[in-house]
């Protein structure tokens, strides 16, 4: 399992960021490290530095982790967990501009067929208007 | 006497981010998703709640109150913020003795903001506030202006600042989503920077008359 990309789903919605990966788990099983953060710090909308820190961690993978974001907050509090990490794990770690449900769904099978994480993230971002 | 600037501080930035929870809400709920109020209030009450700032030199205290913004804040304000204000403390070890120091501060901030935001003025966000008043710093330095002179063109500058984010298009964070419809309203980000500003010029003049 930790020979593929994991992924990580940041929403301001708890269960917007379940249900995503709820989603993702239907279509490619438990073949690759899933992992989401949804909420801020009070339980309320919005997200939280330190979830989505101890997601990168569950979702940890050697060939390295993608994180699909919904809104500004997401992303910008993911860019600040990468920061946090240890030096080695930075650049391991990748927040994809794409839409966050299809974006997980596509990033996650190319997880499963063992896409380097640079594949990962190209296939997500595919879904974006350039 | 130690430390004396930092304890002044954090008692006028807490203070007036709870005094204006309710206005940066209401302004945020106008162009943005209504949250900037609550999460300011949650990210200074938990400094407030964290005593050991105060005891702390001012670019430690800075540093530890910048992750206590990131950690506990939960919007996009958590990152802007907290980047401004470890990236400030960073720049200065221990106490700012003189003014260039805190021009260095304020360089550094500006540009953690920047970066953090991948933006810069003119997008009608926090740094139409800071931008300014780091030019309205620098240029009262260089005329050697007093203390007292530079405190009140800095108010001014932040004063002026804000009042032109009404004008401004926002291409940035939820509001840019609102296109056109985002101008005539006052940017909540530059509220807060205006109002932490304030509170930064009462925390030095407070300093300044003990």
């Amino acid at each position: 399992m930790t020979d593929r990309v994991g992924i990580v789903v940041v929403s301001h919605s708890h269960e917007v960021a379940k249900g995503t990966i709820d989603m993702v788990r239907q279509m490619v099983g438990n073949e690759i490290p899933l992992a989401y953060s949804g909420g801020n710090p009070a339980g309320g909308l919005g997200t939280d530095v330190a979830s989505i820190l101890a997601a990168i961690e569950k979702a940890w993978s050697p060939k390295g982790v993608a994180i699909l974001v919904d809104l500004g907050g997401a992303e910008s509090n993911s860019e600040m967990a990468i920061e946090l990490l240890p030096e080695d794990r930075r650049e391991k770690v990748v927040v994809c501009n794409a839409p966050i449900v299809e974006g997980a769904v596509m990033a996650a099978t190319e997880a499963a067929g063992g896409g380097s994480l640079q594949a990962v993230r190209a296939t997500a971002e595919e879904l974006s208007p350039r | 006497m130690a430390h004396e600037l930092t304890g002044y501080l954090v008692d006028a930035a807490v203070g007036t981010i709870r005094d204006h929870a309710d206005e940066l809400t209401g302004l945020d709920q106008a162009i943005g998703d209504g949250d900037h109020g609550i999460n300011m209030k949650r990210g200074f009450d938990a400094i407030a709640e964290t005593p050991e700032i105060k005891t702390l030199p001012l670019g430690d205290a800075l540093q530890k109150a910048g992750m206590t913004l990131v950690m506990k804040v939960g919007g996009a304000s958590g990152p802007l913020y907290g980047s401004l204000l470890m990236a400030m403390g960073k720049a200065v070890a221990g106490d700012p003795a003189a003014g260039d120091q805190v021009q260095a501060m304020l360089v550094e901030g500006i540009a953690a903001v920047k970066k953090r935001g991948k933006s810069d003025a003119g997008e009608k966000t926090m740094l139409d506030v800071l931008v300014p008043v780091g030019e309205t710093l620098s240029s009262s330095l260089s005329r050697r202006l007093s203390p007292a002179e530079t405190i009140a063109n800095l108010r001014a500058a932040a004063d002026a600042a804000l009042e032109r984010t009404k004008g401004m298009k926002a291409t940035k964070g939820r509001a840019s989503f609102l296109g056109d419809r985002s101008i005539g309203h006052i940017d909540p980000g530059a509220r807060s920077s205006q109002l932490l500003l304030h509170a930064a010029c009462d925390a030095v003049a407070g300093v300044l008359r003990s």
